[in-house]
């Protein structure tokens, strides 16, 4: 068995993490390029959202490297991702691939399908055995967000622009080199240690943005035309509503944010009241947080024909006139542009500039945006 | 006098304005940029050389549209700005109460709100095109009316006639459908002014309050029709801006005369008009992403790149160009 998965952020260094500890033979898929999306456009239904398109893009270029076996995740509730390893299996066998599938279905779809999926994975191994090869990995994993969260919230201070992203770049790899809980714990210093390295100008005058949306959307640099690494590059300092372990363990705690699930579904209430899928709910309920924390603004991203996401999207504006704080939706597809993206991002960076300014000077937009 | 220079190159047309020390315009020129910016751009200058008059010293230069990289290298821009924030500058600069911005161009649409000359919301289509100048262009051509034109047309309809205008193509077959059917050519321009409206008001202003005073800006507020259509539709009164045309470029030029309170201009005079630049593209090899680069060339010379996604390319001076291409072998 040659295993191998879609790519999604750090998903890749936790999942190979996982396998190694448990000898598992697997094949990480080459980072999703533009080829990945036109292999992954040739075979998907047009109206399917891009997570699908570009996965299957994930397993054509994995499976053609030799790969047999494909470990996709399930899933509950109204968003359609649920059946998304039904239709790939269908979509690629169709296009006459062999291969064997294995679906992770979520333990709330029932906890026994969940870790008689775990057992499929590593045969011969107790569930306790399995137990503690994922808690050591689902550790790696969170110090890898952690990384994550501190240069998304620092890159606007960086001195010499590219500085924090070498350094997250060098952070992951002293983690991913440990290989126990114990080495974990050793190098987590050092990492952290490597971040806060990078010369940083803390005087520096920065908007502070919350995202939120679709994870896939949020957690795959080359579908969000690294919007992140952009934004930095601007002078915004941000917080992200979804990282990977959140997205891997959803069911109680949101562990990066520290948020819990209830608290986002609270902080969400006056406005939905109930599960529509998808991060539809928690894509309210953040907004409303970050209004609350006073931030200046709120980016939205989630892909076209996304249900959960467009309820989120109709609901967004009435969150920004309650709390005062603006935000921006982008609906993202194969057909959306970057430079589009980004001049519209340009223009609502002005928009919050020109508030924040004219709040504190009572300075003319002209003069707020002449910088 | 001190004078700021805006440029604004955009799909359909390229506008230069030049403005006092009040902001007040004191030149313009427009000319189609017909797919060429460099051209449109060259061209512009010099006209603009010749119509200056000799006692204005450009203090300060700002560029905008969809070209505005280009065009900034290519003049020395000291302020390089989005079409968005460039229009609601020059929407607040000459009617200073105003708190609704329409603005269509050649290619976008956008409507941006202002409360208390701050710009608060805004929306530029992403979805769908229709509605834009080109289109109407492209129909006034096809009934070979002059564009100037096509508007009193439209005001001369008597009972408008439904046209389905979700689409441009769709609009364009609906059209051609009620025209076969031997509707009036007025009655049809004007529900084309409608249909645009409607789609304009659909995509992009959609839950925000459309408060008075309005402002109707960019080349399709010549076309009286969509004047009356956006009337009708609001019920209020929708102001035109004299210079409706080159706002943009009046923003541009507002931005850079902000911009230059406490530094000299980096204006690299009106010689650029006789400068050679070519443009080539390459793909960057430096990781998966595969990122196509542009680089801007005169005399061989690389002055300026841009087009990767990690911010490697975005250089500032054409020394920082020039040794980056050679480390990447190109």
């Amino acid at each position: 068995m040659k295993i191998t998965f879609p790519r999604m952020g750090k998903l890749d260094m936790v999942l190979s993490d996982l396998f190694n500890r448990s000898g598992i033979d697997y094949i990480v898929p080459p980072q999703t390029s533009a080829k990945t999306l036109q292999l992954g456009l040739r075979y998907s239904p047009e109206f399917a959202c891009l997570p699908l398109k570009i996965t299957i893009g994930n397993f054509i270029e994995a499976l053609e490297q030799g790969a047999d076996t494909l470990l996709m995740a399930g899933g509950v509730g109204p968003c359609r991702f649920g059946y998304y390893a039904e239709i790939q299996r269908c979509v690629l066998e169709d296009a006459g691939y062999k291969f064997d599938m294995i679906v992770l279905e979520p333990p709330a779809a029932g906890w026994k399908l969940f870790v008689d999926t775990l057992k499929l994975l590593a045969p011969g191994k107790s569930v306790y055995q399995i137990w503690r090869l994922v808690r050591v990995s689902f550790k790696k994993a969170r110090m890898m967000d952690e990384l994550e969260k501190y240069t998304l919230k620092y890159r606007c201070y960086e001195l010499h622009q590219g500085d924090s992203t070498r350094a997250y770049k060098k952070a992951l790899a002293i983690i991913d080199a440990a290989y126990s809980e114990a080495e974990i714990d050793a190098v987590c210093e050092e990492a952290f240690a490597v971040l806060e390295g990078v010369e940083k100008d803390m005087e520096r005058d920065v908007l502070k943005m919350g995202i939120i949306g679709e994870f896939f959307i949020l957690l795959e640099p080359f579908i969000n035309f690294d919007v992140e690494e952009w934004l930095g590059n601007m002078g915004v300092s941000l917080d992200r509503s979804v990282y990977v372990t959140d997205w891997i363990s959803p069911s109680t705690k949101n562990p990066i944010m520290g948020i819990s699930d209830e608290e986002i579904a609270q902080a969400a209430k006056p406005y939905l009241n109930h599960f529509v899928g998808g991060e539809g709910l928690p894509s309210v309920g953040h907004s409303v947080i970050y209004g609350c924390e006073g931030f200046d603004g709120i980016l939205h991203l989630f892909p076209f024909t996304c249900m959960p996401d467009t309820i989120a999207k109709s609901i967004l504006p009435q969150v920004s006139r309650d709390f005062d704080i603006p935000s921006i939706s982008f609906v993202i597809d194969e057909q959306t542009g970057r430079a589009g993206t980004l001049t519209r991002l340009e223009a609502f960076l002005d928009l919050l500039n020109s508030k924040k300014t004219h709040k504190r000077t009572g300075a003319t937009a002209e003069f707020a945006l002449s910088k | 006098m001190r004078g700021f220079l805006g440029i604004d190159v955009g799909s359909v047309s390229t506008n230069l304005v030049v403005t006092d020390e009040r902001g007040d315009i004191v030149n313009y020129i427009y000319i189609r940029t017909k797919g060429q910016p460099i051209v449109a751009v060259k061209d512009g200058m010099r006209q603009l050389a010749l119509e200056i008059s000799d006692d204005v010293e450009l203090a300060g230069v700002g560029t905008t549209g969809s070209a505005r990289y280009l065009s900034g290298v290519m003049v020395g821009a000291d302020i390089v700005k989005n079409e968005i924030t460039a229009h609601a500058v020059a929407a607040s600069h000459v009617v200073p109460q105003v708190r609704t911005v329409l603005e269509i161009g050649g290619q976008d649409s956008k409507i941006i709100l202002l409360r208390d000359g701050i710009v608060v919301d805004f929306a530029m289509n992403t979805v769908c095109a229709a509605g834009t100048g080109s289109f109407l262009d492209h129909q006034a051509a096809r009934l070979g009316i002059p564009i100037e034109e096509f508007g009193d047309y439209a005001l001369k309809s008597s009972a408008s006639c439904q046209i389905a205008g979700r689409c441009s193509v769709f609009a364009e077959s609906d059209m051609i459908h009620k025209q076969q059917m031997g509707y009036r050519m007025e009655d049809i321009i004007y529900g084309l002014c409608q249909a645009l409206v409607r789609n304009y008001l659909n995509n992009l202003a959609k839950g925000k309050d459309l408060l008075a005073p309005i402002v109707f800006q960019g080349g399709v507020a010549a076309n009286a029709g969509m004047k009356k259509a956006f009337e009708d539709a609001l019920q209020a009164e929708v102001t035109i801006p004299k210079h409706y045309h080159v706002m943009g470029a009046l923003g541009a030029a507002l931005l850079a005369r902000a911009s230059v309170r406490d530094k000299a201009t980096n204006f690299k005079g009106f010689e650029v008009a006789d400068i050679d630049y070519q443009t080539r593209s390459f793909h960057c090899k430096g990781c998966e992403n595969n990122c196509e680069i542009v680089k801007i060339q005169v005399a061989g010379k690389a002055i300026a790149c841009w087009g990767g996604r990690c911010g490697k390319w975005d250089v500032q001076t054409p020394e920082e160009a020039e040794s980056l291409l050679q480390g990447a072998g190109v």
